[in-house]
């Protein structure tokens, strides 16, 4: 299906963001039949990129070209119209209306403005199936599906609008490994079919696995366009962050002696229906993971020791002595000394209009004040310190927490929790969406923190992160703890076969095949 | 299959709603002096489809996440205006009636360009139409009274009874939700609405109609309380630039909003369940009059009622198990 005259070509497209250039004579070139891989850490321009081919925002300058006849888009229906097609990396589903409703909403079946509900019915059923969520009630509300589901239904959207370029930004950040085979046998099969793909994602392998062509963007600009596989992942890594790239993941130390005792300690937890007989121990320096499919029971665990959950069953020891948290203020107390890092930023983490150094401060306000009255010194002092231990990259404190790019911002959600100095941290699924760069610099974090003396609960969908930062590793399914693997037990292929809960298939069987049928 | 269980959930607000309605309908009925009659349920018919019609123009403003606080003075002005052009000929009160309810969709329209194309919070856009509103309704109709070619017979035609036992203005409304309220919900500008006081982003990034939408929204609205100014006029027979009415009928329709199940985050609810909220509501007041109540106990006992029957669709805070869907 390799075609001389590409399907889509960019040329010279700059924008400027006030006096942010987001993009600099950027081109590119997308072929029919082929899927085009854009890598780039965040900030990099990609984002600039994708909202000007799919008419969100007009470009300063540059020309873009569909079948070598020149286009521009003056809004999102008008690049539809044209062939094509975003799946952005916000979600851009409407809660309150039902799944069918949602995957027709562009273009609804029906005459005279009516539409025709039985239509729209079996389009969704089929759109569904055809994206492999043939699990979804195509009746449900958006609102009460979770992460990875929704994704499905953004897949099975852009299908009904009969993409010839279909453009997935980050589309796999919120899938377990098992969804993310399913998604990947549609994009082959859509592929196969002549469309053309442009694939945007932080996950290396995925990558590899999919992509015919790459194209590196570093601070809007276009590095390079290669053949995939004719480069190492370290030459790719290095044209991304532009400096050497060294070990991702910092060494893990000997670990603590297996006697000392647990800072947290948990036995026989249970939130019926979705968490069962959950027991885990973290001592002091040590990093425990989380893994096993998106929606096991994962978030409800941490939500559960954090005191957001009621009606739990099961004892929880800080210390060696029971407690009971009922609320996230008494975990956080100083007494227990606990942290959540929460999944979504945008809604639990931060106050996206607030300034940083509100956001970082809140947390912190009874230890920054004397009485009612904030010490304005000490809080500056506090956020300064956080601000350059992280090395969070602002305009400056004052600036709204949403103008900062989304790497920064989960440094900052990080960064808020740190200031209370914890003791015990959960972290859920915090490095989704973020670039290399912030995530190595996150690894080395999470490590000295524990180096430090804090017990770390980690929950990742990516598994290269439980098995290098984790020092032990349970594996959920169903809400139940299947196995905890330690130190060299924890592998890719452990994981993955535990998470499917096939670990009693014979020993060769690849796992990826066996979740692609 | 499944499906019913979704298409209940959907429903719940408005379900709720007719509860509370037969709730409060049996009661009031019950102790009723003169009892289940044709003439008791016209009077409860006449004064619940006023507020019923206001509750529905307010219901669509809601749907898109805004607040219409000119609905009631819209409601008023054009109850001043009809008193002057529903008059003469049978013909000319006709077109007389049609250029109420296309003032309304004037006001609406007002409304919609300064709260999309001003990007104005629809609260305080409203508030200023609003009094513009009443400030003409006042100017053309300084003193109540009526044209003196006034047609009562349409408004006769209109507020009497179908074979001396359906209230006409009841038979109305139901014309209003199945020729224009269930089309328009079926429609792509209907579910554009929902979508918009859902996420107005995501609508947006969905390739939907939002400006249309809302542009919808507002002008079906005014029309709405057109409709309800028409009815004032057919009931009384006169025009009144009432301030007091005004307000209490932009209130009333939000409270009917809420106790019809209608989030006023957007996206979710339905007129049908604003009806019957608005006809709830009524009942609520008219209880007093039924146990011979001092009309001064009106309000407080209005309020009070009020805040029990929404406290109902709270009442599932306490199932839930993780306070984090407190927040949402």
């Amino acid at each position: 299906m390799e075609s001389l005259v590409p399907l889509f070509r960019m040329e010279g497209i700059s924008k400027r963001y006030g006096g942010v250039r987001a993009l600099q004579q950027a081109d590119l070139d997308v072929r029919a039949g082929r899927v085009h891989a854009i890598l780039g850490e965040n900030g990099a321009g990609k984002s600039t990129l994708i909202k000007i081919m799919s008419g969100v925002v007009a470009p300063d300058e540059g020309r873009m070209l569909l079948d070598g006849r020149e286009v521009s888009f003056p809004d999102p229906a008008a690049a539809v119209a044209a062939g094509i097609v975003c799946i952005f990396q916000e979600l851009s589903l409407i809660p309150d209306l039902s799944v069918a409703d949602n995957i027709v909403a562009s273009n609804p079946p029906g005459r005279f403005g009516l539409i025709d509900r039985k239509a729209q019915r079996r389009l969704a059923e089929t759109a569904l199936a055809r994206a492999g969520g043939e699990d979804i009630h195509p009746m449900a509300l958006v609102r009460d599906l979770p992460l990875s589901r929704r994704q499905i239904i953004e897949i099975a959207r852009a299908l009904t609008r009969t993409p010839r370029v279909l453009i997935l930004d980050e589309a796999t950040s919120a899938l377990a490994a098992a969804d993310v085979t399913r998604v990947f046998d549609v994009l082959k099969r859509l592929k196969a079919e002549g469309i053309a793909l442009l694939y945007i994602s932080h996950r290396m392998h995925e990558i590899a696995e999919l992509a015919d062509d790459c194209t590196v963007f570093r601070n809007g600009r276009r590095i390079a366009t290669y053949e995939a596989g004719t480069k190492s992942d370290n030459e790719v890594v290095e044209m991304m962050i532009g400096r050497e790239y060294s070990h991702v993941f910092p060494p893990k130390p000997a670990g603590p002696a297996a006697t000392a005792t647990p800072v947290l300690d948990v036995r026989n937890l249970c939130w019926a229906p979705r968490l069962n007989d959950i027991s885990f121990s973290v001592r002091a320096g040590e990093v425990v993971g989380l893994g096993g499919l998106d929606g096991q029971g994962q978030r409800e665990l941490l939500l559960a020791l954090f005191g957001v959950l009621r009606g739990i069953s099961g004892q929880v020891l800080i210390d060696g002595k029971p407690v009971s948290i009922g609320s996230p203020r008494a975990a956080k107390a100083d007494a227990i000394g606990m942290a959540l890092i929460p999944e979504d930023r945008k809604t639990e983490g931060l106050m996206l209009q607030m300034s940083v150094r509100d956001n970082l401060s809140f947390a912190t306000l009874s230890e920054l004040s004397h009485g009612v009255i904030i010490d304005r010194d000490a809080e500056r002092d506090a956020v300064d310190e956080m601000i350059e231990l992280l090395g969070i990259k602002t305009d400056g404190v004052s600036v709204p927490a949403g103008s900062l790019s989304g790497g920064n911002q989960q440094k900052l959600v990080i960064a808020k929790w740190l200031m209370r100095k914890p003791r015990i941290i959960l972290l859920n699924d915090p490095t989704r969406g973020i670039d290399v760069g912030t995530k190595q610099e996150f690894y080395q974090l999470l490590r000295n923190l524990a180096d430090a003396g804090a017990a770390i609960v980690l929950y990742s969908t990516d598994y290269d992160e439980l098995i290098g930062c984790c020092d032990t590793v349970l594996v959920l399914y169903d809400g139940t703890v299947k196995r905890t693997l330690r130190g060299a037990d924890i592998t890719e292929r452990a994981l993955i076969r535990l998470a499917l809960n096939i670990d009693n298939v014979a020993g060769d069987a690849q796992p990826n095949a066996t979740v692609g049928a | 299959m499944t499906d019913w269980r979704f298409h209940l959930a959907q429903q719940r607000g408005t379900l709720t709603a007719l509860g509370i309605f037969i709730a409060m309908f049996v009661f009031y009925v019950a102790n009723h002096p003169a009892g289940f009659t044709a003439n008791v349920v016209q009077t409860v018919a006449n004064k619940g489809v006023l507020l019923a019609l206001v509750a529905m123009a307010q219901t669509l403003v809601v749907l898109t996440s805004g607040i219409d606080l000119s609905v009631g003075m819209i409601f008023i002005l054009c109850n001043c205006v009809a008193s002057y052009v529903v008059s003469g000929s049978a013909v000319a009160a006709t077109l007389g009636i049609a250029g109420v309810i296309a003032l309304g969709a004037l006001c609406g329209a007002i409304n919609a360009m300064i709260v999309i194309f001003g990007r104005l919070q629809p609260i305080v856009t409203t508030i200023a139409t609003g009094a513009v509103y009443f400030g003409i309704a006042l100017w053309i109709r300084p003193f109540p009274g009526s044209s003196p070619e006034f047609n009562s017979d349409i408004a006769d035609a209109l507020t009497g009874k179908i074979f001396d036992v359906v209230p006409t203005s009841l038979v109305v409304l139901l014309g209003v939700v199945v020729l224009v309220w269930l089309p328009f919900q079926g429609s792509v500008i209907g579910r554009a609405v929902y979508a918009v006081g859902s996420s107005e982003q995501a609508a947006y990034m969905s390739g939907m109609p939002v400006r249309r939408a809302k542009f919808a929204a507002y002008v079906l609205g005014g029309m709405l309380a057109a409709s309800g100014g028409l009815f004032l006029t057919f009931f009384t027979y006169s025009g009144e630039a009432s301030l007091a009415n005004g307000n209490t009928y932009t209130l009333y329709s939000i409270a009917a909003v809420v106790l019809g199940g209608v989030s006023l985050f957007g996206g979710r609810g339905s007129a049908i369940g604003a009806i019957f909220g608005a006809l709830a509501f009524r009942a609520i007041g008219d209880l007093l009059f039924v146990f011979d109540v001092e009309p001064l106990w009106q309000p407080l006992f209005q309020g009070l009622v009020l805040l029990l029957a929404v406290s109902i669709g709270s009442a599932r805070l306490f199932q839930v198990r993780n306070r984090l869907e407190l927040f949402t």
